[in-house]
């Protein structure tokens, strides 16, 4: 059927589309002339890179959790809690370092928010960890296992009614509320609105407020860093949307790692039907969470897929298929899956390789993969990013660092295409060694 | 039809788990010691643990492994009169340290090193260094297993070292740590004896240490 007038775009056009609108980007005001030339500089390095051309100079993006917190001398908990001292601490980071990409202190996540909905997915500093660590997923069985039939009826319903009940204690009370699919007559809306007087819903949504003002607060004071950061040290974000693999989903923070493993024999049908469901929700998510950030980078951290975790017969059938179907519902609305292969994929790498995947349309950014097997497998088809290790960094010395960074860059990024990056999420670092980093990364990569 | 002990095995190891246990289930009606069950179930997951070490075997069969031998273990529990006492190749505790609670790679550990015959101690997570050093002075292991997943595990890894060797206990262990942000450069920051990259090099390095 032909839209109404206006013919859609294509999938390229509209990636070209994104690509203008995060090269000039609504929300930031530019220090300088040449702080706004060094922003649109280093996102075309990264276009480039994503294209399989070979860029200027190789960017240099590490994957920053709370190293900048560590570095400034302020706790984690501080970063959770304190957004002066977390703007402090972001802005010392980058004035310091010149990285290529802004390290967004949105990841620190804001504390209150969380304390107030009484989360208890997670532990974070000062509440249940200690000031200096960082957040921490508890594991455990959120969804249970006869739970399946009521997800892949109504995920929504679902989230709302049995999931978010479990995972926010403020929000107990909601196991007693109804679809809010119930809302299609009068004669039903009366009955609807009942669980919603109760005094534990009341209090629920009283609490679901404060959160709501809680975070608005965090929102106008983390962004604001965040876009002084990029105006003045000329830095884009790496990260614009989110998503998941389908089996991540699940498997994280839904039916826990025990559960999704034990889902694979026990009841194969429905772990593969939900994740069915899953694909359009997680597309949604990432087309959205883009489009708001203005920006065509989605962020995918892959969990329970890799080597170790799954045969490979399991992750062709039970992980691949849906991961796949994601990624191609983002770039046919013109986005760049940012996916992050944590782990190694030593085992799999023919997979990423997809003749059905767009050439030069995703970035593929690797934890302990082999990155030479990587160069050889993906090289010429998508963008890839590695891999200096987070033990490095804490462990070793700045010459072992810089020779790392010459030797990677020798290996697999003299025909473009490539990202330096780090191999995890980097919370604790030598200074002079993530220094090392930085700088070979852009000796070398010139 | 009932099977047999052999018929058991192969079903545990085969992950068949509704024959295993229906297996299991016939083989104690029909008045089978139940120790000769407890005894097929450590055969299996012995063979299982080979096959992850192998690359044969992934999570999904470890944590199978694990529901059919717990599910066995509760059919026999009432049945078993007498402990038969289990010869044990040697203790290890394992924990994963102060800061951290990611328990899945320290969980496969424990029960891979209890398949092969360890004894294992399990102190949870977020396991502080003095909560180490009681349970080396009380249980006098041969091997202290840490674990971490995050990259500030690494001081707590450190201080647990340290607070073996100032109780005097570190000679009389060897430690070995694992986890995802960890290598042979975080080896030697932390101390440890060894490291090891999956939970298949914790038990070679066990072995190698207790002689098994």
């Amino acid at each position: 059927m032909v839209a109404e007038g206006r013919r859609e775009l294509s999938a390229d056009e509209k990636y070209e589309e994104r690509f203008k609108a995060w090269m000039s980007p609504a929300n930031v005001q530019f220090a300088s002339a040449e702080a706004e030339k060094a922003y649109k500089e280093r996102v075309q390095l990264i276009k480039d890179a994503v294209e399989l051309k070979k860029p200027r100079r190789i960017p240099v993006c590490p994957n920053i959790g709370f190293f900048p917190a560590n570095y400034a001398g302020i706790t984690a908990q501080e970063a959770m809690y304190d957004y002066q001292k977390l703007g402090m601490a972001w802005k010392k980071y980058h004035e310091d370092f010149q990285p290529d990409c802004l390290a967004s202190c949105l990841l620190a996540t804001p504390g209150r928010v969380f304390d107030i909905l009484d989360y208890r997915l997670y532990r974070w500093p000062g509440h249940g960890t200690p000031p200096n660590t960082p957040y921490q997923c508890v594991e455990g069985e959120y969804m249970l296992e006869d739970e399946y039939d009521a997800l892949i009826r109504d995920p929504s319903a679902y989230w709302m009614r049995c999931y978010l009940p479990r995972v926010f204690g403020a929000l107990e009370g909601w196991k007693n509320l109804a679809p809010l699919t119930d809302l299609v007559e009068m004669a039903f809306a009366g009955a609807f609105m009942v669980p919603i007087g109760m005094p534990e819903v009341q209090r629920s949504f009283e609490a679901l407020l404060e959160a709501g003002r809680a975070a608005v607060e965090w929102i106008q004071a983390a962004g604001a860093i965040d876009a002084e950061v990029m105006g003045t040290y000329g830095v884009p974000s790496l990260i614009g949307g989110f998503s998941k693999a389908p089996f991540d989903t699940l498997g994280d923070t839904l039916r826990g790692t025990k559960g999704i493993m034990l889902d694979v024999y026990r009841r194969p049908g429905k772990l593969l039907k939900a994740m069915e469901k899953l694909v359009p929700i997680m597309v949604e998510m990432g087309v959205r969470t883009a489009t708001m950030a203005g920006h065509p980078m989605v962020f995918i951290p892959l969990h329970k897929g890799a080597d170790g975790f799954l045969s490979r017969n399991d992750f062709a059938k039970f992980y691949w298929p849906t991961l796949k179907e994601v990624l191609l519902g983002l770039t046919a609305e013109g986005l760049v899956p940012l996916v992050f292969v944590e782990g190694s994929y030593n085992q799999r790498l023919d997979f990423l390789a997809d003749p059905d995947l767009p050439q030069g349309r995703i970035v593929w950014m690797f934890d302990q993969t082999d990155m030479v097997k990587v160069k050889e497998v993906l090289g010429g088809g998508a963008c890839f990013a590695g891999n200096v290790p987070v033990a490095l960094l804490k462990a070793g010395t700045p010459s072992e660092v810089h020779a790392y960074v010459r030797d990677l860059i020798e290996k697999v990024g003299q025909d473009g295409g490539f990202i330096l990056t780090t191999g995890g999420v980097v919370d604790e670092a030598e200074p002079d060694n993530f220094r090392a980093m930085i700088e070979a990364g852009k000796e070398y990569g010139a | 039809m009932a099977g047999t002990i052999e018929t058991l095995v192969e079903a545990i190891v085969g992950m068949r788990e509704k024959e295993a246990l229906e297996n299991a289930q016939a083989l104690l009606d029909a008045g089978v010691d139940p120790l000769q069950l407890i005894e097929a179930s450590r055969r299996a997951v012995e063979e299982i643990g080979e096959r992850f070490e192998k690359g044969e075997y992934f999570l999904p069969e470890l944590m199978l492994a694990g529901e059919m031998v717990k599910r066995i273990s509760e059919m026999v529990k009432d049945r078993i009169t007498s402990e038969s006492p289990e010869k044990r190749l040697g203790k290890v505790v394992i924990g994963t340290v102060k800061g951290d609670i990611h328990d899945i790679g320290k969980n496969i550990v424990s029960f891979l090193l209890d398949a092969n015959g360890f004894e294992v101690v399990d102190l949870g997570v977020d396991v502080p260094a003095e909560r180490f050093v009681e349970a080396v002075r009380e249980l006098e292991p041969q091997v202290v297993g840490m674990s971490c997943l995050l990259t500030l595990a690494y001081e707590p890894m450190k201080e647990t070292v340290r607070a073996l060797e100032e109780a005097g206990l570190r000679e009389r262990v060897k430690i070995m740590i694992g986890g995802a942000a960890t290598d042979d450069r975080i080896r030697a920051y932390t101390g440890a004896d060894a490291w090891g990259k999956d939970a298949a090099a914790a038990v070679s390095l066990a072995r190698g240490w207790v002689g098994g």
